[in-house]
């Protein structure tokens, strides 16, 4: 095995994964949005709900693209660059994944298509049907990846023959309760994500005074999730800190920034680790609050990261700041979402150019604490792949050679950046054209498209920089 | 349960070929042409099933890893350039159907991105096919070939040949789902392309009797296996007939029997080899635990839906593509 290849491999799966990540998390969100909409189209018959969902689903389509394409490297990196880990765990990381395949991918690319270019060819309740059923693809894609994840945080149900993993017990892999603590904490991230995104475009239509009776729609169903949504998620993102405490004992360590056992143990807010030293500096810390988040106890003993060998403790800058970070940024969205649904349901947001000015600046928020909470999550598994059973760089291809990592990770930022790049400027070229539909159709039209223009704002000229390719 | 998931595998890269082989050729076909209405009416006889097509690669990738870990880890880490470069192909041509629409300016950035990323992603598969045909360097199951163990004159000449049968099986789709202009420049590139394929199909057969191939040996063991290259010669003298009368549903029927016929003859040589000469498909097979668990859900309910789901996509774009398809 190659050190250099090794390394290599881990950033490039740390990369790829990210840049992965950041697509579905908003893709889940977006399509039980659309259906949503779809649905009040349905059954309101207000155009209203028809023009913000061919909005949405313009952007929709940007996204699910990126995440697609971004998507198909991810299977076939686990063989390529950690290829003993799959031989050894295929028999049951393998059905997991292909479950995700045949369940959540074919609902997916059959029916959007349909969403895509299927509206002028299927019924109405069909229409609604595929959308239903993309949403519930990107659900299901999301379910069985957080079974593959939680079995290598917390592997169950197997028995090592033969040099592999053998799955004994189905049902413990698939319904243990980490993997009920992790699914809906990354399926509510995924809808918060998607709230916050709607909301924010909202807010900027309304700073900008566009297309107000959308911006409102949005703003109001938005926020509207968002503020049962987020306390929801606090919730179970404490009970995922449950099981990392009890079966992850060197990784809460780790986030905790805890290096002697403590008893009753403080709560580190904040602190520089260092590893060196084996100590923190800047520590500000309140005492015993560690015991009660741990323990619910006064005075329980909690372990630190001294109690374990060198060589089994993960990195402990990383996983520290990462949950530090996911925190702080789900405590904004918190704050955000409780005051701007107050006031967006008394009528008073629109008035408050601060709140709608924060709100438009919230869009990165949810992005960010998904990305650092799932930082916490693999960093804080190291050094193990399969943790306690196989560590990471046992994992992978041993043939693998430094040229070869270098090639492949060089090759995919270069392209990565370049979809990246293209893709969001893209979905903010369509997030400045705005919901109204076609721009290049004559007034007539238009408004007949849109009757809600008469109450709403003029419309808006034409752009240059958004009439471009297909909207002409 | 094993030959169940091997049955399910073949279905699944044969599918493959023959559906992402068609949205392939036809990004190989687009770098062809430069005038816009014809390279949107190209792109709209696909866009709405790529996606779907391109789900087949993701489903042989998946069986492999839960049916055959032992192939998947082997296959996926020896072929680790060729499956790099399809990969970044599959993205750029991918990302392509939404981006292009998007700008003007720099429309040909993802043009080019379309064509030469179909034509790496079918060269690379090329040269995978041929490369297992070749026979991979393994010592003790475990891969010894180094970077470029995947490169000869041999795999190379595969990857041509599987972007021009790609592209043969393009121009009939666009025969069968275009009118007018874009159908008569179909016609004319049908011929061209059969003739090369059959030219290269030539090269390949005696390289590979020069070579003396051990893939080879096992066709003068088993004289039965010569059904198969007949059939596809039966399906390749209709193709001139239906060219001749042009009968344009007739082409890619004719070619995927063509594509079938080589999927069958390849099938069959290797078999019970997954990787010739040195896994079987017993020895790669997961536990029983693995292939049943899949067997019960996916395997015996989900898999015929996706059959379903499939049938059903292609049955609602059925039929020429109307003015619209293809705006959003």
């Amino acid at each position: 095995m190659d050190a250099t290849a090794l390394l290599l491999s881990r950033i490039q799966f740390a990369f790829t994964v990210s840049f992965h990540i950041i697509f579905p998390s908003f893709t889940i969100g977006l399509a039980a949005w659309l259906t949503m909409l779809e649905a009040l189209r349905l059954v309101t018959q207000r155009p209203l709900y028809a023009v913000l969902f061919d909005f949405w689903l313009r952007i929709f389509g940007v996204a699910f693209g990126l995440g697609v394409v971004s998507g198909i490297v991810m299977g076939f990196q686990f063989g390529s660059n950690w290829s003993v880990l799959s031989r050894m765990s295929g028999p049951v990381q393998g059905p997991l994944l292909s479950y995700e395949t045949f369940t959540a991918f074919f609902l997916e690319a059959s029916f959007f298509g349909i969403l895509l270019f299927g509206r002028p060819r299927v019924a109405p309740w069909f229409y609604l049907f595929s959308t239903a059923m993309v949403a519930l693809g990107t659900t299901l894609s999301a379910f069985w990846i957080m079974v593959n994840n939680s079995w290598m945080q917390v592997p169950v149900g197997y028995v090592v023959a033969h040099d592999q993993f053998v799955a004994i017990d189905w049902q413990k892999i698939l319904f243990n309760r980490v993997v009920w603590v992790r699914f809906p904490h990354m399926l509510l991230a995924s809808y918060i994500t998607g709230a916050f995104c709607v909301a924010a475009t909202g807010a900027w239509y309304v700073l900008r005074e566009e297309f107000l009776p959308e911006a409102r729609v949005m703003i109001r169903m938005g926020l509207g999730l968002a503020c049962v949504l987020a306390p929801l998620q606090m919730f179970f993102g404490h009970l995922t800190g449950d099981y990392v405490h009890d079966y992850q004992p060197a990784k809460f360590a780790a986030i905790e920034g805890r290096w002697h056992d403590e008893k009753p143990a403080a709560e580190l807010l904040l602190a520089v680790p260092d590893p060196q030293a084996e100590a923190n500096s800047y520590a500000i810390s309140i005492p015993v609050l560690g015991s009660v988040i741990a323990s619910m106890s006064l005075t329980s003993k909690e372990v630190g990261l001294k109690d374990f060998p060198p060589g089994d403790r993960p990195p402990v800058i990383i996983p520290f700041f990462a949950f530090r970070i996911m925190v702080a940024c789900g405590s904004a969205m918190l704050w955000l979402a409780w005051c701007g649904a107050y006031l967006a349901f008394t009528d008073r947001l629109e008035r408050n150019h601060l709140l709608l000015r924060l709100l438009f600046l919230s869009f990165p928020l949810p992005f960010i604490a998904t990305l650092t909470g799932w930082f916490t999550a693999e960093t804080g598994r190291q050094p193990w792949t399969i943790y306690g059973v196989l560590r990471t760089a046992d994992a992978v291809t041993p043939f693998l050679t430094a040229r070869e990592a270098t090639i492949s990770l060089v090759a995919f930022c270069l392209i990565y950046s370049l979809i990246f790049a293209f893709g969001t400027y893209y979905i903010y070229q369509l997030l400045c054209t705005g919901p109204i539909g076609r721009l290049a159709l004559p007034p007539a039209a238009a408004s007949a498209n849109r009757p809600m223009s008469v109450v709403g704002p003029p419309m808006a000229p034409p752009r240059p920089a958004a009439t471009s390719g297909r909207y002409q | 349960m094993i030959l169940f998931w091997t049955g399910v595998l073949a279905i699944s890269i044969l599918l493959y070929v023959l559906l992402d082989g068609f949205d392939l050729g036809i990004g190989i076909l687009f770098g062809l042409t430069n005038d816009e209405s014809r390279r949107h009416t190209m792109l709209s006889a696909v866009s709405p099933v790529w996606d779907g097509n391109e789900t087949w690669l993701v489903v042989i990738g998946v069986v492999l890893w839960g049916a055959f870990p032992g192939v998947y880890a082997t296959l996926m880490s020896a072929f680790y350039l060729p499956l790099l470069c399809m990969l970044l192909g599959l993205i750029l041509r991918g990302v392509a159907f939404e981006f292009r629409y998007k700008t003007r300016a720099m429309r040909f950035v993802w043009d080019v991105g379309f064509s030469a990323g179909s034509f790496v992603a079918a060269f690379m598969q090329g040269i995978t096919v041929g490369a297992l045909v070749q026979g991979m360097k393994l010592t003790e199951g475990a891969y010894t070939g180094g970077e470029f163990g995947w490169l000869s004159p041999f795999s190379v000449l595969c990857g041509i040949g599987l972007c021009l049968g790609d592209a043969l099986l393009g121009a009939s789709w666009i025969v069968k789902k275009c009118e007018g202009k874009m159908q008569d420049i179909a016609w004319r590139q049908i011929p061209c392309l059969a003739t090369c394929v059959l030219i290269f199909l030539a090269i390949v057969f005696t390289y590979a009797l020069n070579a003396d191939f051990r893939v080879m040996g096992r066709w003068t063991a088993r004289p039965y296996m010569f059904v198969f290259p007949a059939a596809g010669a039966i399906a390749l003298v209709a193709l001139a007939f239906a060219v001749t009368r042009r009968l344009d549903q007739w082409p890619f029927n004719l070619v995927a029997l063509i594509f079938m016929s080589a999927f069958g003859t390849l099938a069959i040589s290797f078999w019970p080899y997954m990787i010739p000469f040195t896994i079987t498909v017993h020895d790669a097979a997961a536990p029983h635990s693995s292939l049943a668990f899949m067997f019960w859900g996916e395997g015996i309910f989900i898999f015929p839906l996706m059959l379903v789901y499939t049938a059903i996509s292609y049955s609602v774009f059925r039929g020429k593509i109307m003015p619209t398809d293809g705006d959003l």
